[in-house]
């Protein structure tokens, strides 16, 4: 159970920091839509519209981070599975 | 026909000719925008405000004369964040719902000056934010369109006048989490105006 907690806090990380790349390393924070800008042409007003889009920012790595350290912390309250133990019960049946 | 008989009709012809336009910005196409910017220590706060109308009343024999009112509806401002656009919307920053209108009422012009169709001036007038009023002054540009709405909207014929403004207000002067947050939020806001309204030709109005 421990070395599940902490192979899924590890690959929560991954996955946050891979997304987070993957879509343009946003510095900034999370955004859930763009600014599009269209030029009307007679004014020559440029005009702002939001298009639906996800863009993690930093504090979705902080978030993905402070999970994967959760998953950390309780993975430690399982006991380690003690390798050598497990192969002399085995031999000794 | 005597000629004393004629000075009334150019009396007339004048006094038309020499009547402002009124340009209503509620705009069809919906490319009307005020930006607003903050700086902010991880990144500045950027978005914009479509909801906007008002009228301004420009006569192109004289543009120092131009008076109106813009009207920005609060509720229309966005950022990309959706927890910004909360707090920016919320009773502790703009409070849209108990001021659900941000307004700019030009009263005079001052340092007029045009080249062609258009004329660069200091407005002076009432800005309205949060329910507190200032005067203010805005450096102000006006491009004047004759003819040009049809271009833009079909079947429709008349003038176009595009008004693109940019200055600086304080959030703490409009009480705005006076005293509060400077070290996140700057009390600096940076607006833009790019707008254009229309005057219709009263034939095209049936």
């Amino acid at each position: 159970m421990r070395h599940l907690l902490q192979s899924l806090a590890l690959v929560v990380v991954l996955a946050a920091a891979l997304t987070w790349l993957a879509t343009g390393a946003n510095r900034g924070w999370t955004k859930t839509s763009v600014p599009v800008k269209t030029l009307d042409t007679v004014t020559g007003i440029e005009g702002i519209s939001y298009q639906q889009k996800f863009l993690p920012g930093v504090d979705f790595l902080a978030a993905a981070w402070a999970a994967a350290a959760a998953l950390g912390g309780v993975s430690l309250l399982f006991k380690k599975t003690n390798k050598n133990n497990a192969d002399k019960i085995t031999n000794n049946q | 026909m005597k000629f004393t008989h004629i000075i009334p009709f150019l009396s007339l012809a004048a006094t038309v000719y020499a009547t402002p336009q009124a340009f209503d910005f509620k705009d069809p196409k919906g490319v009307n925008n005020a930006v607003f910017n903050l700086d902010a220590p991880l990144e500045s706060v950027n978005g914009s405000a479509s909801g906007i109308s008002g009228t301004v009343s420009f006569d192109p024999e004289n543009p120092g004369a131009t008076t109106g009112k813009i009207v920005v509806t609060a509720d229309s401002l966005t950022v990309p964040n959706p927890m910004q656009k909360e707090h920016l919307h919320s009773a502790n920053w703009l409070d849209v719902a108990k001021y659900p209108e941000i307004t700019f009422e030009a009263k005079s012009l001052a340092n007029v000056k045009t080249d062609g169709n258009v004329t660069s001036a200091d407005a002076a007038g009432t800005f309205t934010l949060h329910g507190v009023s200032k005067d203010i002054t805005v450096p102000v540009k006006l491009t004047y369109l004759k003819d040009k709405l049809s271009a833009r909207v079909p079947n429709l014929k008349g003038d176009l006048l595009v008004i693109r403004a940019n200055f600086s207000i304080n959030r703490e002067d409009f009480d705005i989490q006076k005293g509060q947050f400077e070290d996140k939020v700057s009390p600096t806001i940076n607006l833009t105006l790019s707008i254009a309204g229309a005057a219709v030709q009263a034939a095209n109005n049936q």
